[in-house]
Parts: structure tokens; C-alpha cells; sequence
């Protein structure tokens, strides 16, 4: 009734111009309902992919009774020896009762041995991440100019290479580590470590992206190979590196297979390994050196996120 | 006029020759650059494999004697290879297809223009820094037989299981390999979906096509090289969920967790080179298979588009 009388008095918008209006704005409700509704969906998920690390850290500030008597239910019973109940529940608690800092204590004063395992795994990590790295750019330098079938065809292999689970690649690596007398040291480690293709098939991906006329401009100036490759390739690639850097230094600092198999010197064992075979009296100290193990690869991450997300946008739509 | 004609047609005959001579000569240098790779990847896993198919058709390591096939008959007629092969066979499959969809759906929710993307991103991903011991620590907790779970669903009435030692193993080992890679592959997504050309998009949106028609005949078509990579890494990291089933559970868990890594480390830990040797080559096999059939169907509805 009332738009009539506006219509009629001539005020008021026409009705195919309200009808119009109404639409947009239940378009614009109904958009923003959606995207609150992403929003509430994307904060659940967040939530709970944040929640196991938040467990670790605040739980890492329990002192040893606090952590007993919350989870001594569950580790009592996955130790052979005597069960002691401890709690009839599991309690999994967010917030520390009182904040200890006992567990550190320990780990970083008391019992040096974690603070070995730690260096190990330094030690073990950062040369296969370097070297990989490399070793990689110079190939997949090679592999991006001048293509022929046969470099065509080794790149193949190296795709294959790359995706053989660890387990099929075991017995080859064994088998070169006794031949070069290599096992139980490092080498063994690291040798395979750094020619792996993982790092080659990503990175010669990114760099067959580069424009060929940027190539051929350095050439006309001038430029030899190695001068394009130091002087051009690796500006271009830093992002992309820096991205396959944190892959292959998260997937080597949590290795556990390789040392186990290879090196059976205890001593030797990076933390990564020392951490799985903790017992159900320890289980504090599990949480506290967790933290400490995770503070390298937060490091890396919180540095090189930005670089990760660069590297992986070109990543996205290349063809092999 | 005959001269004129052939003296500039000798002159691109030699920018041509010495063209060509320039490329092999960088051609050789660049198989320089390539040298210390294929050195590498030749030592340490080429030749080494070639041994591998070596000792897989012959009997022992000391007699040297050809068996032909007995090797494989032997593996593939062993119980617990069957069973790891189905069961790896079987998560794969699963868990595979979750990780890639899942992700794609994370990606276009946080393509719609939600607040807090950035920081989203980032929680998305802590996953991966978190240390495989701690994670199986929280997982223990989480899924103990006196674990958080049994408690979350006793409340409504449902009895204790023990979540690892049961037929449910392999949804709780699903649900770690999903919370641990999603953040990956949405990521991976999400740069595949703003390499999208906007005009395209902007056209579709302008003929009034609705939004499930531009995601199946537009997003999708773009998405398919981006699809293949991430189907790609989830497999790579697939078996990786190894350590996690290992740490959790040890060289021999529940039925339903044995898989085809937990045959190869036992084989390896009895040194029988033989079996390990013809398992390892047809697990091989059978990845190159399912690669070739990934690499073909990529190619088959990614070809008219424009990587």
C-alpha cells in the first residue's frame, strides 16, 4: 500500500527499481552471512590445527607431578613394567597449574644428553640442506637450458627417483654405504642426503618459468654460463630456494628411518630419534624437549613463510 | 642479381653455424652444471637399484644362481606382504583424495575474502613444524585407550575402544596424515587459484554463469597441473605417515597399520635381501604405473589450457 501512494504521489523509486534494491541487499545479506560463515569455519579448523602445538608448549611449563597426575594414566599402561594408576581420567589441560620451569631445568642443565642429541641433528641437517641445495641449483641449471631428449629422459628418472618411498631406496643406499665403507658415520647421512632430486625437480620446475629472453638478453651482453647462472638464475630462484630449504630441513630434522638403519652408534642418533624413545617416566621432560626441537624449525618458519608462500605461488600451475 | 641474391643467404648460413656452434658449446657446459647431480644420483641410487633388480632374480647373495621370478612368487604369496600391500594400497586411496579435496575446499574458503586470511594461512601450516615425537605424544593422549576421546564420547554414551589397536587404527592415522598436510596443499592451492586470469573469471561472472558452473569449467580446468603437483606431494607424503605409525605403534602394530614400509623394515632387520629386493621392485612398479596414469590424465584436461 504505501509504495502505491509513493508511486502515485511520484516520490518514491519505481517498482522495479525497489524490487531491484531488495534483491541487492539480500545479495549483500546473503554474502556476508557466507562469508561469516567461512570465517567460522575457517577459525574451527584453526583451532584445531593449532591445538596440538599449544598443548606442547604449555604443557612443557608443568612441573613432573602435574604432568603425572594428568597424563600418568596413559603412559603408565604403555610401559611394560609396573602399572600405577595414577588418575582414573586423562586430563588435558591448556593452562599449567603453576608455571615450572623444572622440565627445562632438567633437559638443559641436569641431563646433557639432550642437549648432544640436539647438536647431532644440527650437525646431521645443515650440510644436506646446504649441499642439497647446491648441488640442486647447478642441475637444475643444466636442466633448464639447452633441453634435449636425453636430459628430458634423466629428468624423468629423477622424477621417478624422487618418489620412491624411503623404503624402496633403502636397501640401494645401504648397499653404497657398505661399498664406500661409509656406515656408521655421517656419510652415510648425508652423502645421499644431498643428491637427492627432490630439491632438483622443484627447483628446475621454478626455473623453467624464467623467461628465455631474459637469458638471451645476458647472453647478447655478453655473459658466459656461469655468470647467467650467478648472476641471473640465482636472484631469481632466492625466494623458490628459500621455500625448498624449509621443505627439505623440516622433512631431515624429523628423519628417524635413516639414522636408525644406518647408524648404530647411539651416540650419533640426532634428537629426533633420542625423542621417539622416551619412556613413560619422562614424559615431561618429552614435552620441554619437544619445544626446544621446535624452536629451529619455528625459527626457520616464522623467517622464511613469506619466502615459502612466494616460492610455492610459482610452483602452482607449471607443467613437469 | 645472382650474387646479390646468394651473399646474404651464405651470411645467415654462418650466424646459423656459428649459432650452432655456440650451443653445443653451452650445451657441453650445461652437462657440466649437470655433472655433480647425475654423478650423485648415479652412485647413490642408479646403479645401486640396478643391484637391487639383480638380487631380486637370484637366489642368494653368496650361490648367485638366476631364479627368474621365484623371488616374487615367494614375496607375493607371503602373507604379510599381502596385507601390507593392501593396507597401504587401501590408506593411500583414502587418505590421498581427502588431503586434495579437503585442501581445495580450504583454499576457496579462504579465497572468499574472509578476515584474518594471512594469519589463517599460518595456523594452516603450523602443522608441519610441530616434531613428529611430540605429535605422536599428542596423539596419544588424543586417542589412548584412557585418551581425551574415549572421555569426549563417553559423555554421550558411547563405550571405551582402544583407537590404535582396533579396526578404527586407520582413521586415527587418516585424520594425522589430513591435520598434518592440509596446510601444505591449501597453500598450494591457493597460489594455483590467484594465478587464475581475473578476466576470465570477471566474464563468466558477466554472462551469468553461477558459481558451481565457474568452479567445474573455469577453476578447475586451470587447477588441473596444481591438482597433479598436489596429488603428487600428498602421495610422496603419504608414505611418510610411516614414521609416525612406527613411533606410535612399533615394528608390528595392529592389522590394519601394517604396512608396506613396516614389511621392508622387519625384511631389512632379518636380512633377507632377496624378498626385500623383489618387494621394493614391485613397489616400484606399481608407483611408476599410477604416476604414468597421473602424468596422462593431467595431460588429457590440462592440454587446452595454458599452464
Amino acid at each position: 500500500m504505501t509504495f502505491r501512494k509513493s508511486v502515485l504521489k511520484g516520490t518514491g523509486t519505481a517498482l522495479s527499481d525497489r524490487v531491484f534494491i531488495k534483491k541487492k541487499k539480500k545479495k549483500k545479506r546473503r554474502t556476508f552471512e557466507k562469508r561469516a560463515m567461512a570465517t567460522i569455519i575457517a577459525a574451527f579448523f584453526a583451532i584445531l590445527f593449532l591445538m596440538p602445538i599449544i598443548l606442547t608448549v604449555t604443557n612443557s611449563f608443568m612441573s613432573a607431578s602435574e604432568i603425572s597426575s594428568n597424563y600418568g594414566q596413559v603412559f603408565s599402561t604403555t610401559d611394560t613394567g609396573g602399572k600405577t594408576y595414577i588418575s582414573e581420567k586423562v586430563n588435558l589441560k591448556f593452562i599449567p597449574d603453576i608455571v615450572s620451569f623444572s622440565q627445562y631445568i632438567t633437559v638443559l642443565l641436569k641431563s646433557p644428553d639432550y642437549l648432544f642429541k640436539f647438536w647431532n641433528s644440527v650437525i646431521l641437517v645443515v650440510p644436506i640442506v646446504g649441499f642439497q641445495l647446491l648441488v640442486a641449483a647447478l642441475a637444475s641449471y643444466g636442466f633448464t637450458r639447452y633441453r634435449g631428449r636425453l636430459k628430458e629422459i634423466i629428468f624423468f628418472v629423477y622424477i621417478i627417483l624422487m618418489l620412491m618411498p624411503y623404503q624402496v631406496t633403502l636397501v640401494p643406499n645401504y648397499l653404497v654405504s657398505g661399498w664406500l665403507n661409509i656406515i656408521d658415520t655421517r656419510w652415510a647421512i648425508w652423502l645421499p642426503g644431498i643428491f637427492s632430486p627432490f630439491a632438483v625437480y622443484l627447483l628446475t620446475k621454478f626455473m623453467r618459468r624464467i623467461p628465455v629472453s631474459v637469458i638471451e638478453a645476458a647472453q647478447i651482453d655478453g655473459a658466459g654460463e656461469w655468470q647467467i647462472f650467478r648472476r641471473i638464475c640465482m636472484p631469481l630462484c632466492k625466494g623458490c630456494m628459500c621455500s625448498i630449504a624449509i621443505l627439505i630441513f623440516i622433512d631431515y630434522w624429523n628423519m628417524v628411518e635413516q639414522p636408525l638403519i644406518l647408524l648404530s652408534d647411539e651416540a650419533m642418533h640426532p634428537l629426533s630419534v633420542f625423542l621417539s624413545k622416551i619412556n613413560a617416566g619422562e614424559i615431561g621432560l618429552a614435552f620441554a624437549v619437544a619445544t626446544i626441537y621446535m624452536v629451529p624449525t619455528l625459527l626457520v618458519f616464522l623467517y622464511g613463510e613469506d619466502y615459502l608462500v612466494e616460492g610455492i605461488t610459482y610452483q602452482g600451475g607449471i607443467k613437469g | 642479381m645472382r650474387k646479390e641474391l646468394k651473399a646474404p643467404k651464405n651470411k645467415k648460413k654462418k650466424n646459423i653455424n656459428s649459432l650452432r656452434k655456440k650451443g653445443e658449446r653451452g650445451k657441453r657446459i650445461s652437462c657440466v652444471f649437470l655433472s655433480p647431480s647425475i654423478l650423485g644420483v648415479l652412485v647413490f641410487f642408479v646403479v645401486p637399484f640396478l643391484v637391487v633388480i639383480y638380487y631380486s632374480v637370484v637366489d642368494n647373495p653368496i650361490n648367485h644362481s638366476f631364479v627368474f621370478l621365484d623371488n616374487f612368487r615367494n614375496v607375493f604369496n607371503n602373507g604379510a606382504f599381502r596385507q601390507a600391500a593392501a593396507n597401504t594400497m587401501k590408506f593411500s586411496l583414502i587418505a590421498v583424495p581427502l588431503a586434495v579435496v579437503l585442501a581445495l575446499g580450504l583454499a576457496l574458503l579462504l579465497d572468499s575474502k574472509i578476515p584474518f586470511r594471512s594469519q589463517f594461512r599460518t595456523f594452516f601450516l603450523t602443522p608441519m613444524m610441530v616434531p613428529i615425537a611430540s605429535i605422536v605424544l599428542i596423539w596419544q593422549v588424543l586417542f589412548h585407550y584412557n585418551g581425551m576421546v574415549n572421555d569426549v564420547i563417553g559423555l554421550f554414551g558411547a563405550g571405551k575402544i582402544d583407537w590404535l589397536k582396533s579396526d578404527y587404527a586407520q582413521i586415527v592415522i587418516i585424520v594425522l596424515f589430513l591435520w598434518k598436510n592440509l596446510g601444505y596443499n591449501m597453500i598450494l592451492f591457493m597460489a594455483a587459484l590467484s594465478s587464475i586470469p581475473k578476466d576470465i573469471l570477471e566474464v563468466a561472472v558477466l554472462e551469468s554463469a553461477k558459481p558451481r558452473q565457474i568452479f567445474f569449467y573455469i577453476k578447475l580446468r586451470y587447477l588441473s597441473s596444481t591438482l597433479l603437483f598436489v596429488t603428487i606431494m600428498s602421495l610422496i607424503n603419504s608414505f611418510k605417515v610411516f614414521r609416525e605409525i612406527y613411533l606410535l605403534t612399533g615394528s608390528y602394530p595392529y592389522n590394519t597399520l601394517y604396512m608396506m614400509q613396516h614389511f621392508m623394515n622387519n625384511t631389512f632387520g632379518s636380512l633377507d635381501y632377496q624378498k626385500l629386493s623383489a618387494a621394493a621392485i614391485m613397489m616400484s612398479i606399481v608407483m611408476v604405473i599410477l604416476i604414468g596414469i597421473l602424468f596422462l590424465t593431467e595431460n588429457y584436461f590440462g592440454k587446452d589450457v595454458e599452464g
